[in-house]
């Protein structure tokens, strides 16, 4: 995690280095909106926990590298204030083929979206808002979960 | 049992709390416990902790449920559903 904003190109090289195993990268980069709630966003502040922040996200970039082949994972989570346009998070998976790649890093994100302990504050003109957890998250990250057999 | 307990976000501003070391009595012995021994406190900890809002609850750096047995020295920390990424 870090306070400064990420370079995709520089992530994306260091990344795949020079495995020429990788046949597949999949980027996706999450972005500050300038509306949520129907309001104008001023700023976005993300508040997280030091210490389990870094487990968990290490967690989650294990959990995807158990379930599918990757040939590498990685999440770059900012941190502090940040302002319509600006980057907040990316997630890059490499695999041979495109499947692993783009099944992971969508796991990987509804898990982020769900388990990783950040806390975004909206500063809008009326003054700060905490944003609320959404079930549309909930739900996306639910279809991961493999059903019980009866 | 004593505990380490933080509070982020909503709860830390409600709060005006960011950590606190609480000597929780024996019969303190789940995450569901701690949450209504501290909102045993009334006020402000009754109001929120005790009413309909969702919390998670992690210890030691993990998440955990309600029902997680409590462990002596955890580091156990309390926040609203988390919104990253």
């Amino acid at each position: 995690m870090q306070t400064e904003d990420f370079d995709l190109r520089l992530e994306h090289q260091q990344l795949i280095q020079n495995d020429h195993g990788i046949g597949a990268v999949v980027a996706f980069i999450g972005m500050v909106r300038d509306l949520n709630l129907a309001d104008d966003v001023v700023a976005l502040e993300l508040e997280h926990y030091p210490g389990m922040t870094e487990k968990s996200l290490i967690n989650i970039a294990q959990q995807a590298e158990k379930r599918w082949s990757l040939q590498a994972a990685r999440i770059v989570h900012r941190v502090g204030k940040m302002y319509p346009g600006d980057q907040i998070v990316l997630v890059l998976t490499a695999s041979a083929h495109r499947g692993d790649a783009y099944e992971a890093n969508t796991f990987m994100m509804d898990y982020l979206k769900t388990e990783a302990p950040f806390w975004k504050k909206e500063w809008t003109p009326e003054g700060p808002r905490w944003i609320e957890a959404r079930e549309s998250d909930d739900s996306a990250v639910a279809r991961w979960t493999e059903k019980p057999s009866s | 049992m004593r505990l380490k307990v933080l509070y982020f976000a909503q709860l830390r501003e409600k709060f005006g709390l960011a950590e606190e070391s609480v000597q929780a009595p024996d019969s303190v012995r789940t995450v569901a416990d701690l949450m209504q021994h501290l909102g045993a406190r009334g006020g402000v900890w009754q109001e929120t902790l005790g009413g309909h809002l969702a919390f998670r609850v992690a210890m030691n750096q993990e998440m955990v449920s309600q029902q997680t047995a409590l462990l002596d020295g955890a580091e156990v920390a309390i926040f609203r559903p988390v919104t990253g990424g």
